[in-house]
């Protein structure tokens, strides 16, 4: 048949407008391009969305999770209005009320609170990104318990980063990724920083550039590696240690960038009977002391002209002495403890791969040096004609933090880039701005509390010892719920939100009224022990009231978490909304340019569906502070300072002209970082395609922590107040000064309970130890490894009320090693019962061999309570999807001695998620479901049967 | 049957880089939303939000597991969607005329005023590239984007197929591979790009480019270090022969 007519327009209309925003469909902050089209009932609908090529994050790109917003912003799951609690905690039995009636009683409950005892709210956010605002309010509020999610997310990462060199992965730096020459990429999710490093993969691809992946599991970013080094999880830091045994044995290292640039040099007192034993040797201004080469002797690091040594003993007076650091490093790395041959067994990787990946790096940084002819001045005054670099990066996230080691190996990591001079040089690792900004540059957390009163400062902080936790005058009981920034976790820089709803119900320090969150799916994957998180917030005391007296939940969409709050406060969709991604919070600068952004309201929330009466979350917080009477939120006459988040961001002052936004400040909007606030900032970010972007000055693009160009620059942008001052800090003092304490040699000190740990635990200088739980429970009965990632095209348990996304990723079967199915007579398709100290779950397997053959592992927050986000009760992820959550206690197994040990990193907290050890049987039952099960979630509305997207605009 | 045409002007396809590729499903949903409110009749989801979701998708990635004897196991991701073969079987097989290919460009379409959803082109197709719509009843396939490679009322930079644009690996390429000058038939002469299946003799006009060969853990070093090895001093006495070059 011939036809020669064909009925085609190659030129139809697209859209009737295009608004910049934000992306928020997970944490990477890409710019979006959201097409507009009028709908059936004559309001604008979202008729497509794209990435904004001028954005400095994702530059036009966008993932699958960003290319399904659609599905997100009219997802049958959103709630409407907001909702009090009719029936028993758990069920979803809600009835809708107006937004004058939830107010007041949110204001009621808070206030009192706030009167009596601030300390009994418990205010913690999850994946938000307001936490500069919401830090801000709660300081307001007086309460001592707040955080975000940080403590149960990736705090290992950032606290080993700033403490160690004042940066670390992610929103903190990238690689160099047009100049690297290796890159080696550690325990990255499929998912994380999604667009930016695919974006980079490719750039190091298209210029032959070796990459390196190091994960148990070969998907993802490791599936196109070029070299896989399949780990056995948690034994990360000690490859990493190995490759700097190998360096060292080498001397492939940049002495010169190690005494410019670091601690190397500082002299470290060795007197084992002293109460200052190593710790660094001072002068009398405080200044640390080192080796002068010519001399001999001790003189201050800061001596114009000294030439360190790195090795030898100077005698301090009275028959002590002290040794640099260097030495002290060179004697611990060169150990044979460290050799590969040694730890071969324990990693999984052959000692050959370990000796080849350490030349590999070495080949990289010392032959294939790269060079940018540009000037510069570092902070002692010294010019440089050239910026010369070590072209090797790396990037870790959670793979290596959600380790009780993680913190450790994390500076280990950070410690193989400086030995390698990488840091922040042309090819090698990057800071983005703000960053660097290390522990001098940071706060002190803040604790105490007294009613109807702020906080002394911001709760969250980088503490420099033992003398700045949070703790009762007995010096030993927490000051936290979380007990963040105790003996449990001293230097839990992102709180621990994961034991707030335990420690609230063991009363552990103590009991709290109100628990305020957001966004946060605490009764579902967000928390370990999932099955016992409800049931803590289901249980009564003895009066028939529950344990956790008041709940308070503000979520966009009827999650598991919805179930168990008293009062809901249905928050908007990302595309009704303002936001600031602030550089106050957590920036999205990259390392050539300062920038921030912000999300606006591109559609009305009540032109989106009938009856919908949300309102964003952070403009409610400012309404609630208003009403009870916090500072700062309210104006004289007792009428709301800011109507709204809106009128925040512009007008909120966080110190002499420094705001939540950079960009356009000033009356005339003139004037970046620094400047009044400007009345029409919102309109020209929304100009702009709703970011701001000042580049960073040609001389200060590099050797950022040591660059006077970018020091007067970040001053003159408000991002700093002076020069910050920073070594990087290879030998950790404050680590030291911990174990002091636990020796009984400083004061505070911890409890007996605790001095092992800590002075096992803290050492000064990077270290590996064993992951706690695989310590605690037999190899025998628990041999194997078992973690979670979430993938490519899922983000948390937003993504299953997706029509389009749960397509793809509907469940979650655990993928199990050949050698594990072989021997437990598993195939593909059976169920089977995964068991570990804590319970056992019941989930469909896949075999797979490109995997760590001692690891299985899950997609996570795929499996869903029965009925939750508006699904079908019988839905896929209900039945055959399945959280690990269920296996990991939030406490370690009991060691007898009666104590709650948090299954956290004993320095900073951290949720040792990854810690999880299991066995695996066949089932007796092969017919599903997944187990455990509960009982059915209410669902908010009834969910439509097909959807047929567009077809209002087709033909 | 439907005649195909004698010769195209053009061979418009796509070439994906399975060295790149990460299987992030950018290029599946972000295909999805452009097209489910453009060409045709939109890509229904059938029972959404319930026990056995299921929709009709242009595009779809594979996963496969290699396990090699003489290496460790690796992950492949394959996107594919149709490939506008030169010889399209779905064309010729069409009762109604209804499956086409472009002689302007090559574009294989489905006009769907024509197409009685009979399924057989689906049947033909050696790659399962074509897809039933569950609820409108017509056959679903890549158009290349048809409506935006052509589109003025997109910016020029954007008229190329939405896989490509959204792809964040830059692991799909747009052009014309009848062109040997063209950017894409350079990368496919560069890389060894390969046609999927060729023994079918479709002639496929999308390309694919193979991953690049791996690095196995025991490999050996290709080179030596410039750093002799430790002396007799060792470590320390290395340090001072070190720190005298500084």
């Amino acid at each position: 048949m011939k036809v020669e007519e064909r009925n085609l327009d190659t030129s139809p209309h697209v859209s009737d407008e295009v608004r910049q925003t934000t992306c928020y469909m997970c944490a990477c902050r890409c710019g979006i391009n959201v097409h507009l089209r009028t709908g059936e009932d004559g309001q604008p609908k979202v008729r497509y969305i794209e990435g904004n090529r001028d954005h400095p994050i994702n530059k036009g790109v966008l993932c699958a999770k960003g290319s399904a917003g659609i599905m997100q912003h009219y997802s049958p799951a959103r709630l409407m209005k907001p909702m009090l609690r009719t029936g028993e905690r758990g069920k979803g039995e809600f009835k809708e009320i107006e937004w004058d009636e939830a107010l007041s009683i949110a204001s009621e409950w808070l206030g009192e609170v706030r009167k009596r005892d601030p300390r009994k709210l418990a205010f913690f956010t999850g994946r938000d990104q307001s936490q500069s605002f919401t830090g801000w309010w709660a300081q307001a509020f007086g309460t001592p318990n707040f955080a975000a999610h940080g403590g149960f997310c990736s705090v290992n990462m950032a606290a080993g980063g700033i403490y160690t060199f004042g940066g670390a992965f992610w929103e903190f730096g990238q690689p160099d990724w047009d100049k690297t020459e290796l890159f080696m990429i550690f325990g990255v999710a499929e998912d994380h920083d999604s667009n930016p490093i695919k974006l980079g993969l490719s750039k190091l691809k298209s210029r032959g550039v070796k990459v390196i992946g190091v994960n148990p599991v070969r998907t993802g970013y490791n599936a196109i590696a070029d070299e896989w080094v399949g780990i056995t999880p948690g034994t990360d830091g000690l490859f990493v240690l190995s490759l700097v045994h190998e360096l060292l044995k080498a001397g492939s290292i940049d002495l010169d960038y190690l005494i410019r640039y670091t601690n190397a040099p500082w002299l470290v007192i060795d007197d084992p009977k002293a109460d200052d034993h190593g710790l660094f040797a001072r002068d009398r201004k405080g200044d640390p002391l080192v080796i002068d080469r010519k001399s001999g002797k001790a003189v201050s690091s800061n001596k114009k002209g000294v030439k360190p040594h790195l090795k030898g003993e100077v005698k301090l007076g009275k028959g002590r002495t002290a040794r640099p650091v260097f030495e002290l490093l060179a004697q611990k790395y060169l150990s044979e403890e460290y050799a590969p041959e040694t730890i071969t067994a324990q990693t999984g990787v052959p000692a050959g791969q370990i000796q080849r990946i350490a030349r590999e790096l070495a080949e990289a940084a010392f032959e294939r040096e790269v060079i940018v002819e540009q000037p510069w001045v570092d902070m002692k005054g010294e010019k440089h004609d050239r910026m010369i670099g070590r072209p090797v990066t790396f990037h870790a996230m959670r793979g290596i933090s959600a380790h009780s080691n993680g913190f450790q190996t994390c500076r280990s990591i950070h410690l193989l880039q400086i030995l390698l001079g990488s840091i922040d040089c042309p090819g090698g690792y990057r800071f983005k701005p703000p960053y660097p900004r290390p522990v001098t540059g940071q706060p002190n957390p803040h604790g105490g509390s007294r009613t109807n009163e702020p906080l002394a400062g911001p709760h969250l902080g980088f503490l420099r010892g033992p003398e700045s936790l949070l703790l009762e005058d007995d010096e030993l009981t927490p000051q936290r719920i979380d007990k963040a920034f105790s003996w449990d976790a001293p230097m839990s820089s992102h709180g621990l939100m994961h034991m707030v709803i335990s420690n609230a119900h063991a009363k552990d320090p103590y009991g709290i009224d109100v628990m305020f969150m957001y966004m946060a799916n605490m009764s579902w994957n967000s928390s370990m022990n999932s099955k016992g998180v409800m049931q803590m917030l289901e249980d009564k005391d003895e009066n028939g009231e529950y344990i956790i007296p008041k709940i308070i939940y503000s979520d966009a969409y009827n999650s598991e978490m919805v179930a168990y709050a008293d009062l809901v406060l249905p928050d908007t969709t990302y595309l009704e909304r303002h936001d600031c991604i602030s550089l106050l919070d957590r920036p999205i600068s990259e390392p050539n340019m300062l920038a921030d952004s912000i999300r606006w309201p591109v559609v009305d929330s009540a032109t989106q569906a009938e009856g919908r009466d949300v309102r964003g979350f952070q403009s409610v917080l400012l309404d609630l502070g208003s009403r009870i009477g916090l500072p700062g939120m309210s104006n004289e006459d007792g009428s709301p300072k800011f109507k709204d988040y809106a009128d925040y961001m512009v007008n909120h002052i966080r110190k002499p002209g420094v705001g939540p936004l950079a960009g356009w400040r000033g009356k005339n909007g003139d004037k970046a970082g620094r400047g009044e606030s400007n009345p029409d900032q919102i309109k020209r970010y929304i100009e702009n395609g709703g970011f701001f972007e000042a580049k960073v000055p040609d001389e200060a693009l590099y050797f950022k922590h040591a660059n006077m160009a970018w020091q007067n620059w970040a001053i003159d942008m408000g991002l700093q107040d002076a020069p910050y001052e920073n070594t990087f800090q290879l030998y950790l003092e404050p680590l030291r000064k911990f174990q002091l304490s636990a020796e009984g040699k400083a004061e505070p000190q911890p409890p007996e309970t605790h001095r092992d740990r800590i002075k096992k635990c803290f050492d000064p200088l990077p270290s590996w130890y064993a992951p706690f739980e695989g310590s605690l429970i037999s190899d025998d009965e628990y041999p194997h490894h078992a973690l979670t990632q979430r993938p490519a095209a899922m983000y948390h348990s937003w993504g299953s009320q997706n029509a389009w996304l749960r397509q793809i990723h509907g469940t979650n079967p655990m993928y199990v090693p050949g050698q594990i199915c072989d021997s437990e007579g598993l195939q593909d398709g059976d169920w089977a019962i995964v068991k570990s100290h804590h319970g056992e779950i019941t989930v469909p397997i896949k075999r797979m061999e490109a995997v760590n053959p001692n690891t299985m592992w899950t997609w996570n927050a795929i499996g869903k309570r029965s009925g939750a986000w508006n699904l079908d009760p019988d839905a896929p992820e209900a039945k055959k999807g399945f959280l690990l959550n269920h296996l990991i206690h939030e406490l370690l197994p009991p060691k007898g001695d009666g104590m709650r040990w948090s299954n956290s990193d004993p320095i900073t907290g951290q949720a040792a998620w990854f810690d999880l050890r299991v066995n695996i049987k066949k089932a007796p039952n092969q017919d599903g479901p997944s187990t455990p099960q509960f009982p059915e979630q209410k669902k908010s509305r009834k969910s439509p049967i097909n959807v047929e997207y567009g077809k209002e605009w087709t033909k | 049957m439907t005649s195909l045409p004698q010769s195209t002007n053009k061979k418009l396809g796509l070439v994906i880089d399975l060295d790149t590729c990460v299987g992030c499903h950018a290029c599946v949903v972000n295909c999805k939303e452009w097209n489910t409110s453009g060409y045709g009749a939109p890509l229904s989801d059938l029972d959404a939000y319930g026990a056995e979701p299921s929709g009709s998708w242009l595009n779809r990635i594979h996963t496969f597991e290699i396990t090699p004897d003489d290496a460790p196991a690796s992950i492949v991701h394959f996107p594919k969607s149709c490939l506008h073969c030169d010889d399209a079987p779905c064309v010729t097989v069409c009762p109604t005329g209804a499956s086409y290919k472009r002689s302007e460009d090559g574009i294989v379409l489905v006009e769907e005023d024509r197409c009685i959803g009979c399924g057989l082109c689906a049947w033909s197709c050696p790659y399962g590239a074509r897809e039933m719509d569950p609820v409108e009843n017509v056959m679903k396939k890549c158009t290349l984007c048809v409506d935006r490679i052509y589109n003025e009322n997109l910016p020029e930079v954007d008229r190329v197929p939405a896989c490509v644009r959204t792809c964040p690996a830059e692991a799909r390429h747009f052009g014309d591979l009848g062109d040997p000058d063209s950017d894409v038939s350079k990368l496919v002469a560069e890389r060894g790009g390969y046609d999927l299946m060729p023994e079918q003799g479709t002639s496929p006009v999308n390309k694919y480019l193979p991953p690049r060969p791996k690095t196995h853990g025991t490999a050996d070093i290709v080179f030596t270090p410039k750093e002799p090895p430790l002396n007799a001093k060792g470590f320390l006495g290395w340090l001072d022969a070190a720190l005298e070059r500084l």
